[in-house]
């Protein structure tokens, strides 16, 4: 019962945030309702059960991709951007389709999959610790995550050096 | 050590027997958030007073002590001052977000400083990652220091609010690299599991020796500059940008900020007793057995608070000591030194606890 009450609760906010996030006019507005949509999200991993899930998600979301979004604005965007020209027909058209399209197949795998009904009953604290978590991370085994780590680790490499030439002094 | 979750437990098999389980855990919550915000409020009056006792003991100064005796209702004439200012609006900001950016930082200091342990079994938010939570949710913060400076559409707050970001986002790494430092030495991210171990083994700034009080050399450094204090307040250096990104708020809004300001210090000193100088854990000194049996009757909160006003006492003798620092200064403090100090303090704390060096 509690549950229910506080998942409706989220999923309200979600819903309501994420809507106002495509309709409001002004993009700093626009971001900060992404971030209500972000936490939104990460209560519901609390919810249920995945702590660490839901840390990440406002630890990398909320606390580094909304910021970098923020700081991206606020340096190039300019306070009065009221002048958003209407959409062309043509425009409209193709936005309607391709959002009947993206409706449509969310609701054939949400309908397919049948997912909803025991996720919210068992917190699963205990079933995913994060040393099961670090331990699968580096482990080389069948369901190990060793070589998309190392991938990972060197894409990142790769970024920070590219931000480092794009940013050296001539 | 008195375990309160005695009387928790207790009250909740009370209320279950009479309600069914949501009530419960609704009125649980509610009697919960009453109690982070009376706490809250009660904390920054007196840390507001002790900063301005602390501030005039270093200047040779008195203090406050006009209003009250030795100045104590000072604090409270302040705070009703504060709250019947008009809230001024102003017609080029964005109203909305302008009123909405003191709470992301009231929001991301009341999280905080839900993670912190009490005492024994009085633990509000506590999880299997409570360590990385705090780290997280700390973040938020930055989100409404960067909205409050874009939403005044003014140069000075726009300045301000940059510097803050930068700020508090390098910064932010060498929290967390010190506190990833002890958690290595824990072996767990429960933040309730991280002080019953000190209370069983000892607190953690002597086990670990070394590499642990380098570790908490580089938090207390990084802390004073996460919460915009000491040397490296110049988010707001009054010279050159009025008051940074909170120049454009009055009455209440700017005294959320300033609210914040004080909370995330008490939380900054409060972690820092938590994960080095032992939570609620008594001071414990092998071969005295005396000693020992009369600090274990010290309630646990005493020993946290005590530990914490020790820390917060540190923060503001730093505070009151040294000359600011320019933002370029700041910023290569932080990533030419702290930061490889810190990941090098990592490796080292990784060979102790591998060769079993601790203490």
């Amino acid at each position: 019962m509690a549950q229910t009450i506080v998942f409706l609760i989220l999923a309200a906010i979600i819903l309501g945030c994420a809507f106002m996030a495509v309709t409001t006019r002004r993009i700093m507005r626009a971001a900060t309702y992404l971030i209500f949509v972000l936490f939104g999200t990460a209560g519901l991993y609390f919810l249920m059960g995945y702590t660490f899930l839901g840390s990440v998600q406002v630890m990398v979301y909320a606390g580094g991709v909304v910021v970098l979004y923020i700081f991206a604005l606020m340096l190039t965007g300019r306070h009065d951007n009221k002048e958003n020209a209407s959409l062309s027909l043509g425009r409209k058209f193709a936005a309607l389709i391709s959002s009947l399209c993206g409706a449509g197949l969310l609701m054939f795998v949400i309908i397919t999959h049948q997912f909803a009904e025991n996720s919210l009953t068992a917190p699963s604290e205990q079933t995913t610790t994060v040393k099961l978590l670090g331990q699968q991370l580096v482990s080389s085994d069948k369901f190990g995550y060793l070589l998309p780590f190392e991938a990972v680790s060197i894409l990142l490499l790769a970024c920070i050096i590219g931000g480092l030439i794009i940013a050296r002094k001539r | 050590m008195f375990d309160f979750s005695i009387i928790t437990q207790w009250f909740h098999s009370l209320l279950t027997g009479v309600l069914p389980e949501w009530v419960t855990i609704g009125i649980e919550c509610v009697i919960v958030l009453l109690f982070i915000i009376l706490l809250y409020a009660i904390l920054a009056i007196a840390l507001i007073y002790m900063e301005r006792k602390i501030c005039a003991l270093f200047q040779c100064r008195i203090g406050p002590n006009r209003v009250g005796k030795w100045g104590l209702l000072q604090v409270f004439a302040d705070v009703f001052k504060m709250l019947t200012k008009e809230i001024i609006k102003m017609r080029q900001s964005d109203r909305m977000l302008h009123d909405m950016a003191p709470f992301f930082v009231l929001a991301a200091s009341f999280l905080t400083f839900a993670c912190l342990p009490w005492n024994k079994g009085l633990e509000i938010l506590d999880f299997n990652v409570g360590a990385f939570f705090f780290i997280a949710v700390s973040g938020i913060g930055v989100i409404g220091i960067l909205l409050a400076g874009w939403a005044s559409h003014s140069k000075y707050p726009m300045i301000g609010a940059m510097r803050s970001g930068a700020q508090l986002i390098s910064y932010e790494l060498s929290i967390g690299m010190t506190m990833l430092t002890m958690i290595m030495l824990c072996g767990t991210m429960q933040i309730s599991d991280i002080v019953q171990q000190q209370a069983d083994y000892g607190w953690n700034i002597v086990r670990g020796h070394i590499p642990a009080l380098l570790a908490f050399i580089i938090y207390l450094i990084a802390g004073n500059a996460e919460c915009n204090r000491g040397p490296f307040d110049l988010p707001e250096a009054e010279s050159e940008l009025t008051a940074g990104y909170h120049t454009e708020f009055s009455g209440m809004h700017f005294g959320f900020f300033y609210l914040a300001e004080y909370l995330n210090l008490f939380i900054c000193a409060g972690m820092a007793s938590t994960i080095f100088l032992g939570g609620w854990a008594p001071l414990y000194i092998p071969a005295l057995e005396g000693f020992n049996n009369v600090m274990a009757m010290i309630p646990g909160f005493v020993w946290f608070f005590g530990k914490t006003f020790f820390v917060v006492f540190l923060l503001m003798w730093i505070r009151w000591t040294y000359p600011r620092l320019r933002i370029d200064q700041l910023l290569s403090l932080e990533w030419k030194y702290l930061m490889p100090i810190s990941m090098f303090n990592i490796i080292l704390m990784a060979l102790v606890v591998c060769f079993g060096l601790t203490l």
